[in-house]
C-alpha cells in the first residue's frame, strides 16, 4: 500500500516530466534532481527526501508523450516511483520497461491526493474510497524483458549467447 | 490476408513471410540514429559489456548514425564535454556516418538523413528522437525509442521484442488553396485524431495530394505523426520517392520500393479533402489543441520562429522569404530563421533567402535545433507568445514555463512576423 503524492491530468509530456533544458544531464545518477523542476513544490518535497520510495503519481491518458528522453524515466526510476494511469505514451512504456520503473495501468483509475492505493492481483485498489479497479497488463512483447530485470541485463544475455555461438 | 507496407517491411526484416499487427517480431535494423543523447546510449551501451570478458563493439558501425542538433555549437561545458566524449567514441568504432556541427555536412538529423542518402524505402529506422517518425516520408519503417533499447540495438543489430503495430490509413485528395500546405494538413489531422488517436498505430497516407506532394512535405507529415501519438507515419515509396532520392540526395546504388497490398487490413481509415483547408494553428500547451488560424488572429506575437526538423527546409524558407519580401518584421517581434541543415543554409544564401531574411529584420542562426527544446538561441520571457513552425507547444517546451507557444506553417509564421500578431496569410494583399 502506497500514497498518491501526485495527480495529473491527460497527455503529461516528458517535456513536464523532464524539462529540456536539462537534457545535457544523461546520466541516471544525475537526473533525479530535475525530475518535475518545474512543478516547483513537488521538485522540492522529491529532493529534500519527503518522497518515500514506492510513492504513486497518478496520470490520466497518454502519460510520457513527446520526446523519447530517458531522462524522464530514470528521473522517476531515481525515486522508485510507481506511476499509475489510464493509459501511457509507448516510448515512455518501452523506456520505463527497459530501465525497470514500475507502471500500473488502470484505464478507469480514480483517486486524489493522499489517497492510499494497493495492487491486488489484477486490481487496483484504492483503499481511501473502498473502490477496485481492473489493471491492463504490460505488452506481452516484453515480459522477458521484465522478467531479466531490465533491458541491460537482457540484452547482455542474448549478447553472450551470440558471441558464444559465433565463436563455435 | 494482405499486409500494410510496415507489415511487409517488419516481415522481410525479420525474415518471415507474413506478419500481421499483433505479432512479436525482432527485426534487423538498417540504420540508428542518434544525437547528442549518444552520450547516454555509449554509457548503457558500455553497460552491457560490462564484465563480459568482451571488448565493446557496435554490430555494424556502417549502420550508425550521429548527428550533432540539439545544441550546437555547444552552449555549456556540459554539453560540450558530453560531444567531445561521443567524437572519441566515434573515431573508436569507426562510425562514417557522423555528423559534426560543419556547415557543410552539419544540420538536424532528420533533413541529415534523407539529404544524405542513408534512409531507403523498405529499411527499418530506429533513432533515439521522438521525430525518428519522420523518415517514413521515404517508404522506411522508422520510429523513437529510447537510450537503453538504442544501447541493445548497437549489441544486437536487431531491435528486441516489437509488436507488428496495427496501421490508420489516411486517404488525402484536393489540392491545397495558396499559403496553404502540408503543416495544415497534418495539424488537422491531429486535431482531428487527438493527441493519442494515434498511440501505439502507424499513420500511412495515401491519395493524390501525397502523390503530387514533393518529400519535404511528407516529411513534415511523417515528423508530425508522433504528435497524435503514432509509432511511425509513412509514405510507402512512389515515383517522387525516386526521383528525391536520386536527384536531390545523389543516390546512385539500385533502390527496391515494398508497397501495401491492395487487401492490407487496416484499423480504421480517415479521410480527408484539403480543398477547403484553412491555415491552421496549435494552440497553447497541446499540439491537439488545433483552431483554424481566424480564431487566434490578432494574437500578440513576442517571437517567431521558422526552421526545425519540421518546416526548415528549402520550400520552407522560400515561402516565408516571398511573404517578406520588401516587408518588415514588426519592431516589436523578433523573429529567427533557422535552417534544417548546412546544405540549405547554402543554397538559402545562393537563392539569396538569408539576404532577404536579414534585410526584412529576421535573424538566420545556424542549423540545428535552435529554440525548439528550449536549451539554448531563443529563451522566451515570462508571459511571452512564440509562433513557431516548430512540433511541440507543451508548457515549458521553449524553456520558459510561463511562456507560450503557438505552432503554425512558414506561411502564417511569416506573416504574422510582419504584422506582428497572429493574421492569415491569405489576407493583407500577399497574392
Amino acid at each position: 500500500m502506497a500514497k498518491v503524492v501526485l495527480k495529473l491530468g491527460d497527455d503529461v509530456s516528458t517535456d513536464v516530466i523532464y524539462p529540456g533544458r536539462y537534457m545535457a544531464t544523461v546520466l541516471p545518477s544525475e537526473t533525479p534532481q530535475f525530475a518535475f523542476a518545474d512543478v516547483t513544490e513537488f521538485n522540492a518535497k522529491l529532493k529534500s527526501s519527503q518522497v518515500p520510495p514506492g510513492s504513486i503519481i497518478v496520470g490520466g491518458r497518454n502519460f510520457g508523450c513527446g520526446s523519447s528522453r530517458e531522462q524522464a524515466v530514470s528521473t522517476l526510476k531515481g525515486y522508485e516511483l510507481t506511476i499509475v494511469a489510464k493509459d501511457f505514451a509507448r516510448i515512455f512504456l518501452q523506456n520505463s520497461i527497459n530501465l525497470g520503473l514500475t507502471l500500473v495501468t488502470v484505464p478507469d483509475i480514480e483517486a486524489q491526493e493522499g489517497d492510499e492505493l494497493e495492487v491486488k492481483g489484477e486490481h487496483l485498489l484504492n483503499t481511501t474510497s473502498g473502490k477496485s479497479y481492473a489493471t491492463v497488463r504490460l505488452p506481452r512483447a516484453r515480459q522477458a524483458i521484465m522478467d531479466a530485470g531490465g533491458l541491460i541485463p537482457y540484452t547482455r544475455k542474448r549478447l553472450l549467447e551470440k558471441l558464444q555461438r559465433d565463436a563455435h | 490476408m494482405g499486409m500494410t507496407v510496415v507489415e511487409k517491411i517488419l516481415g522481410r526484416a525479420s525474415g518471415q513471410r507474413s506478419v500481421h499487427a499483433g505479432d512479436v517480431v525482432e527485426p534487423r535494423v538498417d540504420l540508428a540514429m542518434s544525437h547528442e543523447n549518444a552520450a547516454l546510449v555509449i554509457n548503457q551501451f558500455l553497460e552491457i559489456y560490462r564484465d563480459s570478458g568482451y571488448e565493446p563493439r557496435v554490430w555494424d558501425a556502417s549502420r550508425v548514425a550521429i548527428i550533432f542538433d540539439h545544441r550546437v555549437p555547444a552552449e555549456s561545458p556540459k554539453t560540450a564535454s558530453n560531444q567531445k566524449r561521443i567524437r572519441e567514441f566515434v573515431a573508436k568504432h569507426t562510425i562514417e556516418k557522423f555528423h559534426d556541427i560543419r556547415g557543410d555536412v552539419g544540420g538536424i538529423c532528420h533533413q541529415i538523413l534523407p539529404e544524405s542518402g542513408y534512409v531507403r524505402p523498405g529499411f527499418v529506422v530506429v533513432g533515439t528522437d521522438s521525430h525518428t517518425t519522420s523518415h517514413g516520408a521515404l517508404g522506411a519503417f522508422s520510429f523513437g525509442i529510447g537510450a537503453t533499447e538504442m544501447a541493445s540495438v548497437w549489441a544486437l543489430g536487431i531491435a528486441v521484442n516489437i509488436e507488428v503495430p496495427a496501421t490508420i490509413k489516411v486517404n488525402v485528395t484536393g489540392t491545397f488553396a495558396p499559403f496553404v500546405g502540408p503543416k495544415d494538413l497534418i495539424l488537422h489531422l491531429i486535431g482531428k485524431l487527438s493527441a493519442q488517436g494515434a498511440n501505439f498505430r502507424v499513420i500511412e497516407f495515401h491519395g493524390e495530394t501525397i502523390k503530387k506532394m514533393p518529400t519535404s512535405g511528407r516529411l513534415v507529415l511523417c515528423n508530425m505523426s508522433v504528435e497524435a501519438g503514432a509509432t511511425s507515419g509513412i509514405v510507402p515509396a512512389d515515383e517522387e520517392t525516386l526521383r528525391y532520392l536520386r536527384s536531390e540526395a545523389e543516390v546512385v546504388d539500385p533502390i527496391e520500393t515494398v508497397l501495401p497490398d491492395l487487401d492490407a487490413t487496416y484499423d480504421r481509415t480517415v479521410s480527408i479533402d484539403v480543398t477547403n483547408l484553412e491555415p491552421q494553428i496549435a494552440c497553447p500547451h497541446a499540439v491537439d489543441n488545433v483552431k483554424p488560424v481566424e480564431k487566434v488572429a490578432g494574437t500578440k506575437v513576442n517571437q517567431v520562429v521558422i526552421g526545425s526538423c519540421t518546416n526548415g527546409r528549402l520550400d520552407d524558407l522560400q515561402m516565408a522569404a516571398h511573404i517578406l519580401r520588401d516587408k518588415k518584421v514588426a519592431r516589436d517581434t523578433r523573429m529567427l530563421v533557422f535552417p534544417a541543415s548546412g546544405k540549405i543554409y547554402r543554397q538559402a544564401v545562393e537563392q539569396g533567402l538569408v539576404a532577404e531574411f536579414m534585410r526584412a529584420g529576421a535573424i538566420v542562426m545556424n542549423p540545428g535545433c535552435g529554440p525548439c527544446l528550449g536549451v539554448h538561441e531563443g529563451a522566451l520571457g515570462d508571459g511571452e507568445v512564440a509562433l513557431s513552425t516548430t512540433n511541440r507547444n507543451f508548457k515549458g517546451r521553449m524553456g520558459n514555463p510561463n511562456s507560450e507557444v503557438y505552432l503554425c506553417s512558414p506561411a502564417v509564421a511569416a506573416a504574422s512576423a510582419i504584422a506582428g500578431m497572429i493574421v492569415d496569410p491569405r489576407k493583407g494583399g500577399l497574392h
